[in-house]
């Protein structure tokens, strides 16, 4: 089993490496695009060493913009599970919870968090503010939902354990539909984060003074491919880099669970 | 038996769903330590009955007691094994075993040690730390014996627990629930729809009518133990029941 783990792994590496190598071939060995067009993996290595210390030409390095980005989703990121996941456990579980909160919730489900940016810069402007919003509008949603979801799954028959031991209904909240909606609460919690990622980028290209997005725009501006390309794969990274955290995060909270591979 | 402690009196108890009578009028006592059968043709409303035992389903009329006070599950030490596989995914045995003790407010020690005899009981003890997706069919259902059982039921209710088992492991979990009703002494009201199991295991039976289920008859099933289901008297005892129960 341990063996075959280790092929997969190869395998997904592998992946990575011909794309990559195609790339390469393209770009800088065959030369079929001109670099100021699309510039090959060898500039894009240069440009990324290169903007990690330079603030030339947008006004910062890369780091900078990513610090500014991750503020921003993380912070928005973390509002929305808070505040989204709890609400969804409550509206699944309280029957007037749900009456209340849901007609307001079906208002907001449907747009979509980039429609929100126009409003949130007529009312905050274009600092942190907006922004942080914006995301945890995004984020908020996919965790009211996916948190509603899981516990309206929760099966009679172990609520019918619960109550013929005598359990209160905190009790068959904690110890039953809580532990029975995790996957799908950390599912939620995933969504959310890519929600907030993307959402982030996107807000930054229309009113932004820092951040990924705003490096990207600004890059398109000056006819900088390969400074975009950077960025892209900096969002690209980051992201693969939150999704191997949740997984980590999700192994050790969800339980009895078969995972295979 | 007449002279033991009755434990759960249950009183014109009748349970309608709109306009569908399930149960109509069924009134029958059940005594501290005895193991009940219930049998019936299949749709009667058998599970209905024990739902409305535990108090799952509000009564339409009638009353149930136990230890002469209308049923509570916060008050009243009932355990109930349902059809369906009940174990939780995400506790481990010993943990699933532990959960009726838990929800029970028990301490840490008592719930421990009660764990630790109960698994040492259904044979367990190695695979505590196992979680149910890791398990086969017949330890699921030890683990959920063994969940019922630790916190020491006054009464025990069984809805055709073996139902999705095959005949050799139904014959083998049936020795082991009998071992520990021995052993423990445990009142057990026990759902089948399968008259050999009911005359293996139980001391009396109850035979119900079809809809709107009332009781036909209870027997008393005064057969030795250990019981073979090839025994003329096992055979017997069946027949009769086979007979109270046709309703074609």
């Amino acid at each position: 089993m341990k063996k075959k783990r280790n092929y997969l792994w190869i395998l997904s590496v592998l992946s990575i490496v011909i794309f990559v190598g195609i790339w390469w071939i393209c770009c800088d060995v065959l030369k079929l695009t001109s670099s100021s067009t699309l510039p090959g993996p060898v500039t894009i290595v240069r440009t990324f060493i290169e903007k990690l210390s330079s603030p030339a030409p947008d006004g910062a390095t890369l780091p900078e913009h990513i610090f500014s980005s991750l503020q921003i989703s993380l912070g928005g990121w973390i509002m929305g599970v808070v505040i989204g996941t709890p609400l969804g456990i409550f509206m699944a579980w309280y029957k007037k919870v749900d009456l209340f909160a849901r007609p307001l919730f079906d208002l907001i489900r449907p747009v979509p968090g980039l429609a929100w940016i126009p409003l949130m810069i007529l009312l905050f402007g274009i600092g942190l503010t907006p922004k942080i919003v914006t995301v945890f509008l995004s984020a908020f949603v996919p965790c009211v939902l996916n948190s509603y979801t899981g516990i309206r799954q929760t099966k009679d028959v172990h609520l019918w354990v619960g109550q013929t031991f005598g359990a209160s209904d905190t009790q068959m909240l904690l110890y039953i539909a809580i532990p029975t909606a995790l996957p799908m609460i950390m599912t939620g919690v995933r969504v959310a984060l890519g929600a907030a990622w993307t959402c982030i980028v996107a807000a930054e290209m229309l009113a932004s003074t820092k951040g990924l997005g705003y490096m990207i725009q600004q890059a398109r501006g000056i006819y900088r491919p390969d400074i975009i390309i950077c960025g892209m794969i900096a969002i690209g990274a980051i992201g693969a880099v939150f999704s191997g955290v949740l997984s980590l995060i999700e192994n050790k909270i969800v339980k009895g669970v078969r995972r295979d591979g | 038996m007449d002279n033991k402690e009755v434990i759960l009196h249950v009183d014109h108890m009748t349970k309608c769903f709109g306009d569908l009578k399930v149960l109509d009028d069924v009134s029958f006592d059940v005594h501290k330590g005895e193991f009940l059968c219930i049998v019936g043709p299949t749709g009667c409303g058998k599970t209905t009955f024990l739902n409305c035992i535990t108090g799952l389903y509000d009564l339409t009329d009638g009353q149930i007691l136990v230890n002469n006070e209308p049923v509570d599950t916060k008050k009243h030490n009932i355990a109930y094994i349902f059809q369906e596989y009940s174990t939780m995914s995400w506790l481990t045995v010993e943990q699933n075993v532990a959960f009726g003790l838990k929800m029970k407010k028990k301490s840490a020690g008592e719930i421990k040690e009660a764990v630790a005899e109960v698994l040492e009981m259904v044979g367990l003890t190695k695979y505590k730390d196992y979680y149910p997706v890791e398990l086969s069919t017949s330890m699921l259902q030890r683990v959920v014996i063994a969940r019922a059982f630790a916190v020491k039921p006054d009464i025990l209710l069984m809805d055709e627990p073996y139902g999705q088992l095959d005949v050799e492991l139904r014959f083998r979990l049936e020795d082991e629930l009998l071992k520990i009703w021995e052993k423990l002494g445990t009142t057990v009201i026990f759902i089948t729809h399968n008259i050999e199991e009911a005359v293996y295991l139980s001391e009396n039976i109850l035979v119900l009518t079809n809809k709107p289920t009332s009781i036909k008859q209870k027997l008393s099933n005064t057969l030795a133990r250990p019981r073979s289901v090839v025994d003329p008297d096992f055979i017997e005892v069946r027949n009769k029941v086979t007979e109270l129960i046709k309703w074609w």
